[in-house]
């Protein structure tokens, strides 16, 4: 066989405190496609970032048609024939199509721009693409599948023989991808290196030739694309043998304190465009659902419209038999509702206020600002939480930010607890928190749904899910796939869920 | 004599209200105010003099409490904002605005002072409402959303006064900027009695804790049921009330309304204020009394400027050195390289010593170790 495009060897990279690249390999051929597969964290960004330039490699070497390169930066990555597109298109609106396609590169003469000539190579670029836009439009004035083939386009400029594409379909239709995906079958003929990085397993097997999985830093493989069925992917993802699955230790709570088969909450056909189809669900008081699904299958969308974050388009919630509209999380905190959002940066934490403030924070919002709750109150409120949640701070008018991830989401479960929430809805509440927090906020979980709170647990983390939930839903792709009821709950039945190509319940 | 002595007390008095703050953030505030006076105290005759005329106190001391009055009302409306992550740069004009319509009524339509002072108030109430709707109800950046009245403001006191300076004698009007009240300048009370009020209103309630969070980190604020809109909206509409009071003192100080000069510039100087106060024009915490400190410190340098007879054309590069020197010593992370680098040069730091520092750094909150 010929020369790989790009071979990398051994390529390690190291944080404070973590490996983020673990001698991994990486083949790439010319006129391939090759999916870059792994669950966050997996190493994919950083494998990218290392090859790109944007962080330095502490081990390992790159051949890029047999030579080795060092690049230092995108730029030096460029101007080898490497060239990146970005989840978030990474263009200036403003600017022209043109203008953006040739940003850094402009054609000069004597230091002055050649407005002519950058049409031009703009239009060469874009015809690479079989694309014919005007170049001097506004880039905003085209829609983001457009833009998104312009910032291929431009990527392509430089006379690229690897393209990377960082997720470039999750801010597209089903047409706007079959669209890009012809592009790119074109591409892949003119021998172009594709590397793909998607959280769509459907896309995947749509579009790829191989695999390569990465799982905690590591290579755990790379696979011929029609020789690894989808349930050996996710099981390479997620890290769990297919047959041990079965038998796994399962320490289920079991179904004995739901109250009542009254649902708390009820949602009918709830999507909004571009974020969910339309999906069914249920909770009743004292049952702990929980949301499985692949990263960018729904799970975070279903929290936030049903927290009125976002705002659905269709379908009807009720609460307690009455239909609801939420408008904003004000009206769903009225209704009683909690959520402990993914981010715990951007939309939970105040990180320069007192853990005492970040605790009365909700309960107080909820009261308005003439009933302030008395210091002394607050002071009992923010010590009793404290105690009872084990959150370790050296008082409670430490600012948040100093605290650890762990404690600080123990304070935003405070935060919600404080308010005496009927449905409890918690996004990825063990994310970046250290095992003994995990386990303490689990036990937490189990006490709170005993006392007959319903609960909404999504995870990333399968064995999570099945421990701590008595009905499972399964999304992939924006929609809702499966439903799992006590007795079936196995990590096994899940992946498979995730896995299954045709939909066992077809949801309208 | 009598000034050495009330001199020694004042010192002493102002040594133990320092004291009581050690620890606390606006500590330094106070402290740059000490220094400052100090300074004056041995190198600017005549500023701690002090008499009593009438039974009215004056003196370079007095005079910067009346004349800071402004900057101080307006810097009770701006530290709110500031504290939600925004700006109001149209304080000035509001100020012109509430000047005009309260002399038009006095003066052309022949109207009470009372009902002068309250149209004009309302007035200004209204002008910082307006901002508000932009900010919280469109959604434009504070500083745009405010620089629109900055510019438009003048000119719609200049339609009220129909481009004339409005003079006036009415006594009530007169007494505003220029009375006195228990031996002190009538504006104190005012701006203590706004202070008193701003406090009740963020600390009684909990709009000061909304105001923070919202400012701190507005989205997660609204994942906790906060109505940041609503919030937005009352902290420009408070420094529209403030503004319009500072625009009747001005005023009332030169007993006529000139459109085009009353409350020029003074958002910077109320900008300044709160940040030698020690809010940051990032959002989130602030303090309501730094403020005010900062606003009498900042009217302190310009009377000291103006004591010692330094041109009004280059006053200000040494304000500006000195306003900077302030902010610096502020930040924990200069203070201490400041010391690192005062250390390495064989001499403890003077202006700030190490005494203080040290209690700081295990009292305030923002340096305890991580648990």
């Amino acid at each position: 066989m010929a020369t790989p495009l790009l071979e990398i060897t051994a390529l390690t990279k190291g944080f404070p405190g973590v490996t983020a690249l673990d001698a991994v390999d990486f083949v790439l051929h010319r006129g391939e496609i090759h999916a870059l597969m792994g669950e966050n964290g997996a190493g994919k960004s950083t494998l990218i970032k290392v090859l790109t330039g944007v962080f330095p490699r502490d081990g390992g070497e790159t051949r890029l048609e047999g030579q080795i390169i060092v690049p230092r930066s995108p730029r030096e990555a460029e101007a080898l024939g490497i060239s990146t597109v970005y989840q978030e298109v990474n263009l200036i609106p403003h600017l022209s199509v043109a203008e953006n396609i040739c940003l850094g590169r402009q054609p000069t003469w004597l230091g002055a721009i050649r407005w002519r000539a950058i049409a031009r190579r703009a239009r060469v670029a874009l015809a690479r693409l079989d694309l014919t836009l005007d170049v001097n439009r506004q880039l905003s004035s085209y829609s983001i599948a457009v833009q998104q083939l312009v910032a291929i386009a431009r990527a392509l400029d430089v006379s690229a023989k690897l393209l990377i594409l960082d997720e470039p379909t999750s801010s597209l239709d089903k047409t706007e991808v079959e669209e890009l995906f012809k592009k790119l079958r074109k591409l892949r003929e003119g021998g172009l290196g594709i590397i793909f990085i998607t959280h769509f397993l459907d896309q995947v097997y749509e579009i790829s030739d191989s695999i390569t999985v990465l799982r905690n830093g590591c290579r755990v493989g790379c696979f011929a694309t029609r020789d690894l069925p989808r349930i050996k992917l996710v099981s390479h993802m997620i890290g769990k043998a297919v047959q041990q699955v079965e038998a796994l230790e399962r320490k289920r709570a079991s179904a004995d304190s739901i109250r009542s088969e009254a649902p708390l909450l009820e949602a009918r056909g709830l999507g909004r465009k571009g974020a969910l189809q339309p999906l069914d669900l249920e909770i009743r008081p004292g049952e702990v659902v929980g949301l499985a699904g692949l990263l960018g299958s729904g799970r975070t969308e279903t929290a936030r419209l049903l927290f009125g974050v976002d705002r659905p388009d269709q379908g009807t919630v009720r609460v307690n038999h009455k239909a609801v509209r939420f408008n904003s999380p004000r009206t769903a905190i009225r209704y009683r509702i909690a959520l402990t959002p993914e981010d715990r940066k951007v939309a939970g934490i105040i990180p320069n206020l007192s853990v005492r403030e970040n605790i009365v924070l909700a309960l107080q919002a909820s009261r308005g600002s003439w009933r302030r709750l008395p210091v002394t109150e607050q002071e009992k409120l923010a010590d009793q939480f404290i105690q009872a949640l084990g959150i370790k701070t050296p008082s409670r008018e430490q600012v948040m930010r100093n605290l650890s991830g762990g404690n600080q989401q123990k304070v935003l479960l405070a935060r919600w607890l404080a308010t005496e929430p009927k449905l409890f809805i918690l996004d990825e509440p063990t994310r970046g928190i250290d095992v003994g927090a995990k386990a303490e906020v689990e036990k937490l979980i189990q006490s709170l749904r005993q006392e007959g709170l319903a609960v909404l647990f999504i995870s990333s983390e399968l064995e999570e899910v099945v421990r701590q939930s008595q009905r499972v839903v399964v999304l992939r792709d924006r929609r809702k796939v499966d439903e799992l009821t006590e007795g079936e709950i196995s990590e096994e039945a899940i992946m498979q869920s995730i896995a299954t190509h045709n939909l066992e319940r077809p949801v309208t | 004599m009598i000034d050495w002595f009330s001199d020694l007390l004042f010192w002493v008095v102002f040594g133990l209200i320092l004291f009581s703050l050690r620890g606390q953030r606006i500590f330094w505030t106070v402290g740059a105010l000490g220094l400052l006076l100090l300074f004056n105290q041995f190198f600017t005759p005549g500023f701690f003099h002090i008499q009593l005329l009438d039974g009215h106190l004056y003196g370079s001391r007095i005079d910067v409490l009346n004349q800071g009055a402004k900057v101080m009302l307006l810097s009770l409306g701006m530290v709110l904002v500031i504290a939600t992550g925004g700006v109001d740069l149209s304080v000035g004009a509001v100020m012109a605005i509430a000047a005009a319509v309260s002399s038009r009524l006095l003066v052309t339509e022949h109207q009470p002072a009372g009902v002068a002072i309250v149209v004009a108030l309302a007035v200004s109430v209204l002008a910082g409402a307006w901002n508000g709707v932009l900010v919280a109800g469109f959604g434009i950046q504070p500083i745009v959303a405010t620089l629109v009245l900055m510019v438009a403001g003048r000119g719609v006191a200049q339609l009220i006064t129909e481009g004339q300076i409005i003079n006036f004698l009415d006594p009530a009007m007169v007494y505003i900027g220029n009375g006195h009240l228990f031996a002190l300048p009538f504006t104190l009370t005012l701006v203590l009695f706004m202070l008193a009020l701003a406090f009740f209103l963020v600390r009684r309630t909990a709009l000061g804790l909304f105001i923070e969070s919202v400012g701190d980190n507005d989205e997660a604020s609204r994942y906790s049921g906060i109505n940041a809109r609503q919030v937005k909206f009352l902290v420009y509409t408070f420094s529209g009330l403030c503004a319009g009071l500072a625009g009747l003192v001005a005023c009332s100080n030169i007993k006529s309304a000139d459109a085009n000069n009353i409350g020029l510039y003074l958002e910077l100087d109320a900008i300044l204020a709160v940040v030698v106060g020690g809010t940051s024009l990032q959002g989130g915490r602030f303090y309501l009394i730094g403020a005010v400190v900062g606003g009498l410190f900042i009217q302190t340098l310009t009377t000291t400027m103006y004591a010692r007879n330094v041109s009004s054309d280059i006053s200000p590069v040494p304000k500006a050195l000195v306003i900077i020197a302030v902010c610096l010593f502020q930040s924990e992370s200069f203070r201490k390289r400041f010391s690192g680098f005062a250390q390495s040069l064989g001499r403890v730091p003077k202006p700030h010593g190490s005494g203080p520092r040290q209690n700081l750094s295990t009292v305030t909150p923002h340096d305890s170790p991580k648990p």
